[in-house]
């Protein structure tokens, strides 16, 4: 059942990425469209971190086991958006100039946090395989955990980034204080 | 020797620009219409173009515009910031219809001799209206080329016969919740307030703006008259115009307030 089910995961995850290609060659991603791929991009990345954060606390508290098997693939998917996210603002946003990323870099908090974000899940992504996970063994575990500095760091990331208008930031970080209240108060044993 | 080449294609054959052009949009449009329903439930395809806005008439062009290409109607209507109808670009298109850009009244105030409650068609009327090409700079490092249809905002200034004691114009934006949804947040201080030293207010490129591409103002672009200050960042040109006040201390405008750095 589960092994069905992967596939059509596979593809349900790839759906906005699909449909951000496809506006993008029809003309539909309005006015500013590079503006408009790096938040979409941004926004999915939270979003594919946040499900993999959901996952446990779904398995501890529906007793629904094998929902485990979606869980390396939809982390891996939010390294595949962070990686296009990134790959918009180095090519399309700021047309490689070297310079003025450094300058983003270090003189834009935002900037630096998101990108913080996204070295970070590089390792993750790197030893996500089997072999890694069997060479690792427990430390594999403690490395893993990285992924909660990770999504404090990428809700920072949006919030810093908004001129005025907190709202989507703001629920963000509501539901990522709602998985980590899960994790503390029920899950710990 | 001269090679004579018979070309390959008749020229019966080519397709006509108009054609070419009429094939895209029906093809942009078509996608777009399918896309659209699949995934952007939003009813921006309705009024496309302008077509349900009344048509400008007497329109001179101006040696003041820009001669750069031009963004096209659905840019300059889709992407807006507007805050009292959402801080999202693409939500003053969809929430603005709720405002009524007529009747509207402009209330000029302050040190000025001919202060009153003014229609805003009659503070235009008998007033050559221009079209200006301005390229319009937002502080978030975007720009567009727009087509404006307006006045100098000096015949107004003129009218009013403001006295020595103007240093200032202050301008005030619509403040009804009913008309504008966007306020019920707290995102800025309401009403939206904005500020021109007088020299800045006299300038001929400043206009009081009340059309684009040839029509009236769409909502979403602050209808009915809006100010345009060509030089300046966007938000300077402050929309949906109720009060124009001559001060004599330079007004504190809403940015100001909300981030003073």
């Amino acid at each position: 059942m589960h092994k069905k089910l992967k596939p059509l995961v596979f593809i349900l995850v790839l759906i906005p990425a699909f449909y951000l290609t496809y506006a993008a060659f029809t003309d539909n991603l309005g006015a500013n469209p590079i503006e408009e791929l790096l938040h979409a991009t941004g926004f999915w990345t939270l979003v594919f971190l946040f499900l993999t954060l959901s996952i446990t606390p779904l398995r501890k508290l529906t007793g629904w086991n094998k929902v485990i098997q979606f869980r390396r693939m939809i982390g891996l998917f939010s390294f595949f958006y962070a990686f296009l996210h990134f790959g918009v603002y180095l090519g399309l946003d700021s047309f490689f100039e070297w310079a003025e990323i450094a300058e983003d870099l270090t003189k834009r908090p935002y900037i630096t946090i998101g990108f913080s974000a996204f070295v970070l899940l590089i390792p993750l992504t790197v030893t996500s395989t089997k072999g890694w996970i069997r060479r690792l063994g427990k430390r594999w575990q403690k490395l893993h955990k990285l992924i909660y500095p990770i999504a404090v760091l990428g809700v920072i990331h949006f919030w810093w980034l908004v001129k005025k208008d907190i709202t989507e930031p703001l629920i963000f970080g509501i539901i990522l204080i709602i998985l980590f209240a899960i994790r503390y108060f029920k899950l710990k044993k | 020797m001269l090679i004579k080449n018979n070309p390959d294609i008749k020229s019966s054959e080519i397709t006509t620009e108009e054609d070419y052009l009429n094939r895209r949009k029906f093809i942009k449009f078509s996608l777009a219409t399918v896309g659209g329903m699949a995934l952007k439930s939003t009813a921006l395809f309705a009024g496309e173009n302008g077509s349900d806005l009344a048509e400008l008439k007497n329109i001179k062009k101006s040696k003041f515009s820009t001669t750069e290409e031009k963004n096209s109607w659905e840019n300059v209507t889709t992407y807006n910031n507007f805050y009292e109808f959402g801080t999202g670009k693409e939500e003053p298109a969809e929430n603005a219809h709720t405002l009524k850009p007529k009747p509207w009244k402009v209330q000029i105030s302050g040190h000025c001799n001919k202060p009153g409650n003014y229609d805003a068609d009659e503070l235009i009327k008998n007033n050559q209206l221009e079209e200006r090409i301005y390229r319009l700079r937002c502080v978030e490092a975007w720009s567009m080329v727009i087509p404006w249809i307006g006045i100098p905002l000096k015949t107004i200034i003129d009218k009013a016969a403001p006295t020595s004691k103007a240093k200032f114009i202050e301008f005030t934006t619509l403040d009804d919740p009913k008309q504008m949804p966007g306020l019920s947040s707290y995102v800025l201080q309401w009403p939206y307030i904005e500020g021109l030293r007088m020299d800045e207010a006299m300038n001929p490129l400043t206009i009081l703006a009340v059309g684009l591409y040839g029509r009236v103002l769409p909502n979403q672009n602050g209808a009915p008259i809006r100010l345009v200050v060509p030089w300046k960042y966007g938000f300077k040109s402050i929309k949906s115009i109720v009060k124009i006040r001559f001060v004599e201390k330079r007004p504190i405008n809403t940015w100001n307030i909300a981030a003073p750095r």
